[in-house]
């Protein structure tokens, strides 16, 4: 595989979530937020280099929006290069692990952020249609590629 | 008033189609879980005829996705279309007992959807790549391709045919639907309908054939009618828009054949009945709501069906893995 971008540049990490009291209480029923999804996404892999996708600052904080009254979840990614052939396969892994991750009654909704690649329109509608993404997951090759994908480092 | 009547459970997965059989006293349906299920009636009469009941798992065909499953106009047969790439007929050889009786293959990859001619001498196809397909059905049960059209650019996600002509309509991801007529021996593309702004996911035509209702990713149901005068190649024009009545992807409409009442599922987990508005002005005419069911389920309604002999009844699914079964009085 011919990697590219050589040499990507790598961000720092936000720190860890401090953990509160409520935290601790079962009672205590905490909506999710932005940073729980965040958790969920930032340690993803990059296909082509072994960093994380919060490393390449293709995620960060303020890529995350959620809406806990319309179990709306919206990620707007940024690829590294406007060109990256690795944007499709990036969306679906973050589309995958939040479909694996979220409460079954979330819609979510990955795409790319506004001009950040040169053919964002045809990977958001890709994206977007549940039947190209349910078939894609059936696709025992594409399955494995993007199980690699979610290969963190808690579960490696 | 649209009043569930029973939720029918046994899928393993998202459930992806649902349809009446013509007698209207069969539902099958198909998903996730690479089965079809066939559900009745317990009884006839009293509470049993609320009671639904699973009488046959199809299971033994497909090891993908069932996308769509349909029966012929004489209700003895079943087609359903894969993401595993065929098309498989299944025949009934006594009341809950179905054998496969044709594997047909051909399209290079999933297979969408499959709808019989009303004459049931024509089976189509579509699929992802990109292509229509019509197949021949014989008296002794060949299934043979008659002709490949490949006039959509993208992804072809519904095909239907007309109720009275064998005139055949396809939707399509490239935002488009197209309409296809038998000339001599090979089948041709004969009108273009262009105004949806993204993928189109299905349409139905209304009980005379005449006129045609599409639902799209754009989030609104179109009106399409043929204007006589012109018999150039674009004589099927848009004449209405309904928009803001569902605030995500609408994946399935159906048109009634006995009551003419139009049913819509979407992915907002909705489910929503219109009726024309005849009061309303006859260039610009608009659809009258008569139900909005929020909730109807829990995920994404994939599709509906309204029953064609007791008209008020109506079938739908979900990816939350159900099947439900409603009653609507207006």
């Amino acid at each position: 595989m011919v990697v590219e971008n050589v040499n990507p540049s790598v961000y720092q990490k936000l720190e860890e979530r401090k953990l509160s009291q409520t935290d601790y209480d079962n009672d205590y029923e905490d909506m999710i937020d932005e940073r729980e999804v965040f958790d969920m996404i930032r340690n993803l892999q990059d296909p082509e280099h072994p960093l994380s996708l919060e490393e390449l600052n293709v995620l960060d904080i303020d890529s995350v929006t959620i809406d806990n009254k319309a179990y709306l979840c919206k990620v707007e990614f940024t690829p590294t290069i406007p060109h990256c052939s690795m944007a499709t396969l990036i969306g679906l892994s973050i589309k995958v692990k939040l479909l694996r991750s979220l409460p079954t009654k979330f819609k979510t909704e990955v795409s790319i952020k506004a001009g950040t690649h040169a053919s964002e329109t045809a990977i958001n509608k890709q994206l977007a249609d549940k039947e190209r993404v349910a078939a894609a997951l059936e696709n025992v090759h594409l399955l494995q590629v993007v199980n690699k994908c979610l290969e963190d480092e808690y579960n490696r | 008033m649209l009043k569930l009547v029973t939720t029918l459970a046994g899928h393993d997965d998202m459930v992806w189609c649902v349809a009446w059989n013509p007698k209207g006293n069969l539902l099958a349906s198909c998903g996730g879980d690479h089965s079809v299920r066939i559900w009745s009636q317990k009884g006839q009469n009293g509470e049993e005829a609320n009671q639904w009941t699973c009488r046959a798992k199809l299971s033994d065909g497909h090891s993908r996705t069932i996308r769509w499953v349909s029966w012929s106009p004489c209700g003895k047969k079943l087609a359903t279309a894969s993401f595993d790439t065929t098309i498989i007929i299944w025949k009934q050889k006594n009341d809950f007992d179905f054998e496969i009786i044709a594997n047909l293959e051909g399209h290079e990859n999933e297979v969408k959807c499959t709808a019989w001619s009303i004459d049931g001498s024509f089976l189509a196809s579509c699929s992802r790549d990109r292509s229509v397909w019509v197949w021949d059905v014989s008296e002794d049960e060949e299934y043979e391709c008659s002709s490949v059209l490949t006039s959509h650019s993208q992804d072809v996600k519904h095909v239907l045919w007309n109720p009275h002509k064998n005139i055949l309509v396809s939707s399509s991801y490239d935002n488009s639907i197209k309409m296809y007529q038998q000339d001599v021996d090979d089948w041709i593309n004969t009108e273009t309908l262009e105004s949806h702004q993204s993928t189109v996911w299905s349409c139905d035509y209304n009980p005379e054939g005449t006129r045609l209702i599409s639902c799209s990713d754009d989030k609104t149901l179109k009106l399409w009618k043929e204007d006589p005068e012109k018999k150039n190649k674009s004589s099927w024009s848009c004449y209405s828009t309904i928009s803001g009545f569902h605030n995500r992807t609408i994946y399935s409409v159906k048109w009634s054949k006995t009551n003419n009442l139009i049913a819509t599922a979407s992915a907002d987990n909705s489910i929503h009945i219109f009726k024309e508005n005849e009061s309303s002005d006859a260039n610009e005419p608009t659809l009258l709501l008569l139900e909005h069911k929020e909730n109807a389920h829990c995920q994404d309604c994939n599709c509906i069906d309204w029953n064609p002999v007791q008209n008020n009844l109506l079938a739908s699914c979900s990816d939350d893995g159900t099947v439900k079964i409603w009653k609507f009085d207006e």
